[in-house]
């Protein structure tokens, strides 16, 4: 058995018969072809898979395809306007966050979620909000600091 | 994950009816969070799946009677962010903000963790400190329960088959109520805490009117702690009534040998929590 669900990926109008029990993550990577978004840990954790759904983040390793009809997603890939980078991407290359590149779509939506609500976050801010990311790398000091300084506008 | 019949009702009503129909073979599901997991595990295994999203009557918040009403379907982060909520129950925001991540809390909502029933999850010692009322739906009418009844055992609650939590109901205490939700999270701040404690006293010139503490992770379901109350009610607050109502605490609890620590170093935590939340409360 299959759904049929319409949603606007990055902008773009997809429309996708899936089997019922289709995860999000899977959706995005093997039937659109958008392979930015990782799947980590597969429960939840980790952050590597993080989207935005209309504009809120969410796990899509916990997200059935078919709950998203009708949504507004947002990818690592619909970051980028016209070849240039989002500034909040600017600021993980610039300021040493970007490091092996497996967590770093999940960071990057993450920390791109907190600045749409929250344009100048202190580092308790920052902190609390990204804790539900991991990176296996470098800890997370300079995740911390792309983040600051992409808010004060140093990128 | 097996497959299932996904089934997207828009209203109470339809819901109800496919609940009814498939009974034991249905799950509703709202967020997914916990259920999406338990079906990937094949812990569950639903035949059919109805979908919470599109019913409006489960998705509002509302205080306008005194008390806060808070629909099934309305999203942790939702309910955190509310600013009725904040003002008249700051204890329950609070809590909802403990939960998990950012991540999960824009997805998971209250009545689905309610019937999830996870004795590790934050809020149930909250809406039981806050006594709160759980309004559950089916085809044969309308219920309430405290929420202290709702839980049963480890993700066993109280609902029959064809019954949909609906709505919680927190009530508006007389006057602002000292409170405290108190976490241990030795390893990581989104983890489920190694037990964690929900006071709520009337205070009225330094005397203890009323006392409501339940404490969750340590044991089946979520604790009231009665006898902790007991000590406390009536009586003028001290460091030493915090001693001994928290002295109360290890023999009411059950928990079980994890990695979040042993069932008896849980059991005297549990102790220690419930006094620091009586001192945190009324500091």
């Amino acid at each position: 058995m299959t759904v049929h669900v319409r949603f606007r990926v990055n902008g773009q109008e997809h429309e996708l018969d899936v089997p019922e029990q289709r995860l999000l993550i899977d959706a995005i990577r093997y039937d659109i072809g958008l392979t930015g978004s990782k799947l980590g840990c597969g429960v939840g954790v980790c952050g590597a898979c993080t989207v935005l759904v209309d504009g809120q983040m969410v796990s899509s390793c916990l997200m059935l395809t078919a709950m998203a009809d009708g949504a507004d997603i947002t990818t690592i890939e619909g970051l980028a306007q016209d070849g240039e980078l989002a500034p909040i991407q600017k600021g993980f290359l610039k300021y040493g966050g970007f490091q092996c590149g497996i967590c770093t779509p999940g960071q990057i939506m993450a920390a791109q979620a907190l600045l749409n609500e929250n344009p100048h976050p202190t580092e308790a801010d920052i902190k609390e909000w990204m804790m539900g990311n991991l990176c296996r790398c470098t800890g997370y000091y300079k995740i911390i600091e792309s983040i600051e300084r992409t808010a004060a506008g140093e990128v | 994950m097996i497959p299932f019949a996904l089934h997207t009702p828009t209203t109470l009503d339809e819901a109800l009816d496919l609940l009814e129909k498939y009974g034991e073979d249905a799950r509703p599901i709202a967020g997914g969070t916990a259920l999406v997991l338990l079906m990937q595990q094949r812990l569950v295994r639903p035949e059919h799946l109805v979908t919470l999203g599109g019913i409006k009557e489960l998705n509002g918040i509302d205080a306008s009677n005194g008390a806060l009403r808070i629909g099934a379907a309305v999203h942790h982060r939702v309910l955190e962010n509310n600013e009725q909520a904040k003002q008249g129950w700051p204890l329950l925001t609070y809590t909802y903000r403990r939960v998990a991540t950012v991540r999960i809390r824009n997805v998971a909502t209250v009545g689905g963790g309610l019937a999830h029933a996870d004795p590790n999850q934050d809020p149930p010692a909250t809406y039981i400190a806050l006594n709160a009322r759980v309004g559950i739906t089916s085809k044969k009418g309308r219920r309430e329960l405290p929420a202290e009844e709702l839980f049963t055992g480890y993700y066993e609650t109280a609902l029959e088959p064809g019954e949909l939590i609906t709505d919680v109901t927190v009530p508006r205490p007389e006057r602002p109520l000292r409170t405290a939700y108190l976490k241990f999270l030795p390893r990581t701040a989104d983890d489920y805490a190694t037990v964690a404690v929900s006071v709520a006293l009337d205070v009225e010139d330094g005397r203890c009117r009323d006392a409501r503490i339940a404490i969750n992770s340590a044991g089946p379901t979520p604790i009231r702690a009665r006898p902790a109350e007991d000590v406390l009610r009536g009586q003028p607050l001290t460091p030493e009534l915090f001693r001994a109502a928290a002295a109360t605490v290890p023999p009411l609890t059950d928990p079980v040998s994890d990695h979040r620590g042993s069932a008896n170093y849980k059991s005297r935590m549990a102790e220690v929590f419930t006094r620091r939340a009586l001192e945190q409360a009324t500091a």
